[in-house]
């Protein structure tokens, strides 16, 4: 704890933008964010607090005669690591076991920390769950070893061109592109035996599946902006990924 | 034979989805059992019945499995069920349907692209009763918003 002594205090209202701010950023429902935010701001004394929670930003009012105050969220990801640490916190604030400076301290932690896989491992998870796919669409097991590669190759290159390109779509299409032209190269040399298979399994990684259902989901509970604006989200790159996929075919 | 490699297939690709979306170590194992029984039912109900009745009925047991393991775990629902419905997103429908666009054959195309929707909106409405349930059922906790 001595390390931390430097480091200025949080105020409630900061604890409470901090837990929903980590847990929007890792890809929490909506509706859990704004559950989580008011539990927290219960527990540290603000018993009338508000918090309206969108996609790309938070804001939180804490009920008193203080300002309200606004995150913005430019980048999400999927860390369910983090969703379950940040619910964790709030679990035992509620309960009382820990108090607000060390509910400050581990999420700040929280925040700092990485991703608990290493990109290789996750690379070697996309790669091998691609291959599986292949199969269970319907593939052949002469599919699996083109799906596994391809797929392993799109996975990587989609963090990498994330890195390179701070545009989501062009990084999404480019990727797609990229895995097109490996499976029909697969194909081409007559490894392989059903193109459409291969391309299924290897674009599996990518697609916005939990987008599409959390979209649905925000929906029928009522957060209607951000229902919308996650489901554009997800068509922007089920299109990004079908455009790619597609340019390869109309050049062949 | 065929069967067992559908759920070999499945355990490991909802696994593998659990690494990607970084899910703590001690859950990949629920993870890929929910998606492997998940995938399973949609397997087996899917010759007899409409896909979104079967993608219902299997994302309501991936549902319910999620809601015992996360009260089990003391962790949130999302944390198992999103691995757990992975194998039953369209996504090679939303495939299909684009490239039929591309290959200007529209009237399939928007046959499937609507099909895909259908399906998507069938896996919400199965985590959504599975949710519903499980409050039904837990009365003595305060109702959940949402």
């Amino acid at each position: 704890m001595s390390s931390r002594e430097n480091i200025p205090l949080l105020s409630p209202i900061d604890i409470c933008l901090l837990a929903g701010k980590i847990m929007l950023q890792s890809g929490a429902e909506t509706y859990r964010v704004e559950d989580t935010m008011i539990r927290i701001a219960h527990a540290l004394g603000l018993s009338s607090s508000h918090s309206y929670v969108t996609p790309t930003g938070i804001i939180f009012q804490a009920g008193g005669p203080e300002a309200a105050k606004l995150i913005r969220i430019a980048e999400r990801t999927t860390d369910l690591d983090k969703v379950a640490a940040v619910n964790s916190i709030s679990r035992k604030l509620v309960a009382g076991e820990i108090n607000a400076e060390e509910a400050a301290a581990l999420l700040r932690d929280i925040d700092e920390s990485s991703h608990a896989y290493s990109v290789g491992l996750q690379v070697t998870a996309a790669a091998i769950s691609s291959g599986c796919f292949a199969i269970m669409f319907g593939g052949s097991g002469y599919d699996f070893l083109p799906a596994l590669i391809s797929g392993g190759l799109g996975f990587a290159a989609v963090i990498l061109f994330h890195r390179l390109i701070n545009v989501k779509f062009f990084a999404e299409f480019t990727t797609s592109l990229l895995i097109g032209l490996v499976s029909y190269f697969f194909i081409y040399l007559g490894l392989g035996r059903e193109l459409d298979k291969i391309i299924i399994g290897s674009v599996m990684p990518l697609v916005p599946g939990l987008l599409i259902t959390n979209a649905v989901r925000d929906l029928m509970a009522g957060h209607l902006v951000s229902g919308l604006s996650r489901g554009a989200e997800a068509l922007l790159t089920a299109f990004a990924i079908g455009a790619g996929v597609a340019a390869v075919f109309t050049f062949l | 034979m065929y069967m067992i490699w559908q759920l070999i297939t499945s355990f490991i690709a909802s696994a593998g989805f659990g690494i990607i979306f970084n899910a703590p170590k001690r859950t990949l194992f629920q993870c890929g059992l929910g998606g492997m029984l998940g995938w399973v039912i949609y397997l087996v109900l899917d010759p007899y019945y409409d896909t979104v009745i079967s993608t219902v009925a299997a994302t309501f047991v991936v549902g319910v499995i999620s809601q015992v393991s996360a009260r089990i775990y003391r962790m949130p629902v999302i944390v198992f069920s999103v691995a757990g419905i992975i194998p039953l997103v369209p996504g090679g429908l939303a495939y299909d349907a684009m490239r039929k666009f591309v290959e200007n054959d529209y009237n399939t195309a928007v046959q499937l692209a609507a099909q895909a929707f259908l399906i998507s909106g069938s896996i919400a409405i199965g985590l959504v009763v599975s949710e519903v349930l499980n409050q039904l059922l837990i009365r003595k906790r305060k109702p959940h918003r949402g």
